[in-house]
């Protein structure tokens, strides 16, 4: 190279050749064009692609839920109960907390509400709401999350449902891998991950911003799940029950994500 | 006499346009996501200058109502998105790449300098090896505000089980804020970068194709004379 002194400062510089710039020109644009093209065939395949077969999920394109799913699954494992949803002071909270849906509460009759556990297939227990008042208070402002994007720090109290669960006995029930909750007219559902219920902020709640939940907040007694977004936190829980499939969710019937954790 | 030079790396070209598509996917199905809540617009003086974003974008480009299909396509998307990018930066690092992008000391003045330049203000070319002054702190920038997009992106989407990482970034409103601005930002930048990749010619352009570029002898050595001290 010592003859050609030019190109000592430039390691990336070769002396011109009509037949590799031609040559080496078609092989990258060839691989170009055949690269756009399979991802414009990809693209189209992938937004084309068949739904799920309906499930405990539908409405998403099938290889998208697969994907959607195995992220459940791997934030799912991370749950744990050292990790809260932040805190705030009572004084922070909205005093009326937004109000966005009504699907499963519009039934105005309440008179002879009572909470169904089905502790198995057979054996369905009833609880009034004062016997579910009586177990021991948690209440917190957290910041409440929808998946539509807004959030608003509002305050609830309840039981916790890990204290439901510990003082009614049903430690092999919450051995089983989900919670399925409905509304009395069975019109919202919702399932939820065993780790996630039996999370110290999961409430059935009974009370927001300090006074007993109004109807259109889901009275008598809803679900507060701080560690899933507002879909979620099912209004006017009707039934209980257990259940090592994925219960019939709402949302993710509507093509959402199953685990909605945050 | 003619010389061939090499330009950019095969697994470079590969990563940015792998990039391309990847970023558009993510920009689109963010829209579809923001739509469901699209608080976000920019005001002077008490008038809304610009609405994120007005009711005939929503329509132009059938925005409304796909919060899941976005939410979907995003989580999915994210993946890719972030392993290319993470897989460009290990490249550059290893490669030594990372030399020829990353700002120098000189580079915040000289980017002025390429400024005056490119808008017909200064005759005189700055100096530059195979990126200038202001090329060097783009590209940088631009990889910065992916690891941003990255970070607040997950400080929105896991904002309790990454509570701290929620916190970092100013809470979950300012996250998602942040996550907006970063993308508007991309949006800006694709724009000048597209000006400049039309106004630096087909040579330039094709390189980032083919690897190369054909110059002449002339060519060459003005490039190499103005190379200064980041030669190589």
């Amino acid at each position: 190279m010592s003859d050609k002194p030019e190109m000592q400062s430039s390691p990336n510089t070769e002396l011109y050749d009509a037949k590799k710039v031609s040559r080496r020109t078609f092989i990258s644009s060839l691989t170009f064009v055949a690269g756009a093209t399979l991802a414009y065939w990809g693209w189209d395949a992938l937004y084309d692609a068949a739904k799920e077969p309906t499930g405990a999920t539908a409405g998403a394109r099938k290889p998208l839920r697969r994907v959607l799913n195995a992220n459940g699954e791997l934030f799912e494992n991370n749950v744990s109960a050292e990790q809260l949803s932040r805190t705030y002071p009572k004084a922070m909270a909205v005093k009326r907390p937004r109000v966005n849906g009504d699907v499963g509460i519009t039934d105005k009759e309440l008179a002879g509400w009572k909470l169904k556990v089905a502790k198995s297939v057979s054996e369905t227990f009833e609880f009034t709401l004062d016997e579910i008042k009586k177990l021991p208070k948690t209440e917190f402002a957290f910041e409440f999350k929808c998946v539509e994007g807004w959030s608003q720090v509002s305050h609830w109290g309840g039981v916790k449902f890990s204290d439901f669960v510990r003082h009614y006995g049903l430690h092999e029930q919450a051995k089983m891998q989900y919670v399925g909750l409905r509304t009395p007219d069975e019109k919202y559902y919702v399932g939820i991950d065993m780790p996630s219920a039996m999370h110290p902020q999961t409430l059935l709640c009974y009370e927001v911003s300090g006074q007993p939940l109004s109807p259109d907040h889901g009275a008598p007694l809803r679900l507060i799940i701080p560690t899933k977004y507002g879909i979620k936190n099912l209004k006017r829980i009707g039934t209980l029950f257990f259940s090592n499939e994925r219960p019939p969710d709402y949302w993710a019937e509507r093509g959402y994500d199953y685990f909605s954790g945050l | 006499m003619k010389y061939i030079i090499n330009k950019h790396p095969l697994a470079i070209r590969w990563f940015h346009w792998l990039n391309f598509p990847l970023l558009a996917v993510m920009i689109w199905s963010g829209l579809l996501i923001y739509w469901a809540y699209d608080p976000y617009a920019i005001k002077m003086f008490g008038a809304t200058v610009i609405k994120f974003f007005p009711e005939w974008f929503y329509q132009k480009y059938h925005i409304k109502r796909r919060l899941a299909e976005g939410m979907a396509f995003h989580f999915v998307f994210m993946w890719l998105f972030a392993v290319n990018g993470f897989l460009y930066v290990l490249y550059t690092i290893i490669s030594g790449e990372w030399r020829h992008l990353l700002p120098q000391k000189h580079s915040w003045r000289d980017a002025w300098l390429v400024l005056l330049h490119d808008l017909h203000v200064r005759k005189t070319v700055p100096p530059h090896n195979k990126y200038n002054a202001a090329q060097r702190i783009a590209y940088t920038a631009v990889v910065v505000m992916g690891l941003g997009s990255l970070l607040t992106g997950l400080a929105i989407y896991k904002p309790v089980q990454f509570n701290w990482l929620t916190f970092i970034c100013g809470g979950y409103r300012t996250a998602r804020l942040i996550h907006f601005v970063l993308t508007i930002g991309y949006c800006l930048f694709f724009i000048i970068h597209i000006v400049q990749v039309a106004l630096a010619g087909w040579q330039n352009f094709i390189s980032m194709i083919r690897g190369f570029e054909v110059k002449d002898r002339a060519a060459v050595e003005s490039v190499t004379a103005k190379g200064g001290s980041d030669e190589r």
